[in-house]
């Protein structure tokens, strides 16, 4: 890799997210579930930012990863409508070979069964434009939280209990931030490659005018599933880690939560810049930083807080902190641009240029 | 299963009940119908669709139940919560929704939704999470020997919904202001070349559409109950009838309003009352998939 801004920005995440959890011990929790917003808001970016598709309802693919690496997990060795109704009378212990086989089955399958599953969503949602495919991903997500919270064989509204981390909490911790932060640094390296090739630049022709790329013959339905699909696969695995790190998962606030973790996507990526490599990153961060520091303050009015965020954001500060400083300071992203010789218009331009002051 | 086979059978078996579900659903329809024409209008005149519209109508249902509990008669709720809507509408449009109008329609919807998420939580932290009602105290007739139940206050919230839609379209059909609003409708820049304040027809559009839901709101609080974070499955709902009529179509969102409420009434009874919200979700995206078929076929061509 050559070396600019971009790549020491890389090198200089990757150090501080390793370094993070051993300077912050007390702050492990937090830094992970840093790193999760920060997936959070480079998976919604594919296709709201990139692509100009807002969804409201990608929480769906989290929720999914986390039920379906659930049921891997628990069905490997134990009978789950078994295991979901004996949960909380009978304690069942899993050995940590059982423990570990399973996780690593569990996030493979949530990955890939997100995936699996957004090829059908795909191809039931993407006919829809503008603001009828926000509402219709965000009745997939409240639909699936309906369904799962009436589902009697995977525990219905009172959720399944996961299994318990073989190790002491601090060793759990630590795991869990690392797989948090493996997941995300591995998606921003993706997308950094993914928006350098040709598929990046159909994404944008999709976003800035769908019927022309159409017709220019790039096959917008194919291209668009295929978006979903790797975000799909991300959130999956995601919501698979956040399911075993807190060691509970229950459909409606935990699994499909569409008003906390569903919005924030939509928010950090509005806040940090819409569209843009970093802003979901930059975005992720200062939004957990002030939800964490406002969270303390304002206990019992949070979720008002909260709303008046999005109000503020949407309304007053839409071009993102990323798109703000590009606005302020477009010469410290543009390359200079270079004339050519051939040019004649671009000669004229030059001599024109190379003029002494004065003359005529 | 079983007991969804069960249910269908009962409904074979015992027709009158048929008859019982049906009028309970148009009885409840109206009330949908009369929101969902609120959204129609905001959305049709100023292409704002409005995720808190479910949440206006909580708050309506408030004002009627609050009213009860301080000793008046719920039915003062219903002017009442349409004057204090109009007020609520009326800031919330100065403050917020004035700057999204003009933005895409991405920004409309996630500002609204962030105004439903301050409006559901303000409610519970004012009143409690407790599900309410406000008891209208209007006497009921029974029918076929029992089978079927009428309430005053089903009939009654039918009546004042019909004459107050009945109300807004001779409104909009015959004064200046409902003229202009449907030229705005129409074409903004046309009617501002002629001489209308289209800013004016839109705070006059939105703060109408909050009164709406607001008065609609005091009716469902008396005819069935009110909870702080009932207003999401509102909001489907009204979006429900509004995407399967087309919000040009007035009468067609009017008619859809009562399909909904008869379905809803069939759907509880068969599925049973645990799944309604599904049924709801899952006939919004049953509507925006037939929605997105029919487009296909209407491939338009570049622009």
């Amino acid at each position: 890799m050559k070396r600019n801004p971009h790549s020491i920005a890389l090198a200089g995440l990757l150090v501080a997210g390793i370094a993070a959890p051993l300077l912050l011990p007390d702050y492990s929790n937090e830094l992970a579930l840093l790193w999760l917003m920060i997936l959070f808001a480079l998976t919604w970016d594919i296709l709201g930012g990139q692509m100009g598709y807002n969804s409201l309802g990608n929480i769906f693919f989290f929720g999914v990863g986390m039920y379906i690496s659930a049921i891997v997990q628990i069905g490997l060795f134990y009978d789950v409508g078994m295991y979901t109704s004996g949960a909380r009378t009978t304690h069942i212990t899993f050995t940590t070979f059982q423990y570990f086989s399973g996780l690593g089955l569990g996030l493979l399958a949530a990955g890939l069964g997100s995936a699996l599953i957004a090829v059908a969503v795909g191809w039931a949602l993407f006919g829809l434009r503008g603001p009828y495919f926000a509402i219709g991903t965000l009745g997939l997500a409240i639909a699936a939280a309906e369904l799962v919270a009436s589902w009697e064989w995977v525990g219905a509204a009172s959720g399944i209990s996961m299994p318990v981390f073989p190790g002491y909490p601090e060793a759990q911790k630590l795991f869990f931030y690392a797989l948090l932060f493996a997941v995300s640094f591995a998606l921003l390296l993706f997308l950094t490659w993914l928006y350098s090739t040709r598929f990046g630049l159909a994404l944008n022709a999709i976003r800035d005018d769908e019927e022309k790329a159409e017709a220019m013959g790039l096959h917008t339905r194919r291209i668009k599933r295929t978006a979903l699909v790797l975000a799909a696969f991300f959130l999956g695995i995601a919501g698979a880690i956040f399911g075993n790190m807190i060691g509970f998962i229950e459909p409606r606030d935990i699994a499909f939560p569409t008003t906390t973790f569903n919005i924030y996507m939509v928010l950090m990526v509005l806040l940090g810049g819409k569209g843009t490599l970093w802003g979901p990153v930059i975005g992720a961060t200062v939004f957990h930083i002030i939800k964490e520091a406002t969270w303390t303050y304002f206990l019992g009015w949070q979720y008002v807080t909260l709303g008046l965020l999005i109000v503020i954001i949407v309304v007053y500060f839409q071009q993102g902190i990323v798109g703000w400083i590009l606005e302020k300071y477009p010469n410290w992203f543009a390359a200079k641009p270079v004339p050519d010789e051939r040019d004649p218009y671009a000669k004229a331009a030059m001599q024109l240029a190379a003029r002494p002051e004065g003359s005529p | 299963m079983q007991h969804i086979i069960g249910n269908i059978s009962i409904l074979w078996a015992a027709p009158i009940l048929n008859v019982g579900l049906l009028l309970d659903g148009l009885m409840i329809g109206a009330i949908f119908a009369l929101a969902a024409y609120g959204l129609a209008l905001v959305w049709g005149v100023m292409n704002v669709k409005n995720l808190a519209q479910g949440d206006f109508i909580m708050m309506g249902g408030y004002v009627a139940w609050y009213l009860d509990q301080s000793g008046l008669h719920p039915l003062w709720g219903v002017p009442i919560a349409f004057l204090l809507l109009w007020g609520v509408g009326w800031v919330l449009y100065k403050a917020i929704v004035r700057k999204v109008i003009t933005r895409d329609l991405f920004t409309s919807l996630l500002a609204t939704f962030g105004i439903a998420i301050v409006i559901q939580q303000g409610l519970n932290l004012a009143f409690g999470p407790n599900t309410q009602s406000a008891q209208a105290n209007l006497p009921s007739w029974s029918l076929a020997g029992g089978l079927i139940t009428v309430t005053g206050t089903r009939l009654f919230g039918l009546v004042l919904a019909v004459l107050l839609s009945a109300a807004v379209v001779l409104f909009m059909k015959n004064t200046r202001m409902g003229q202009a609003i449907r030229a705005t409708a129409q074409d903004p820049r046309a009617a501002r070349v002629l001489g209308i304040n289209t800013e004016r027809v839109y705070t006059f559009t939105f703060c109408l559409n909050a009164a709406i839901c607001g008065a609609a709101g005091a009716l469902v609080a008396m005819v069935w109950n009110i909870q702080p974070f009932m207003g999401t499955t509102y909001s489907i709902r009204l979006f429900v009838i509004v995407t399967a009529a087309g919000f040009g179509n007035l009468p067609a969102v009017i008619a859809a309003g009562f399909g909904m409420g008869v379905f809803e009434q069939f759907g509880g009874f068969v599925f049973g009352a645990e799944f309604q919200q599904a049924i709801i979700v899952l006939l919004l995206l049953a509507v925006l998939t037939v929605r997105q078929i029919q487009q296909l076929s209407l491939r338009q061509a570049l622009q």
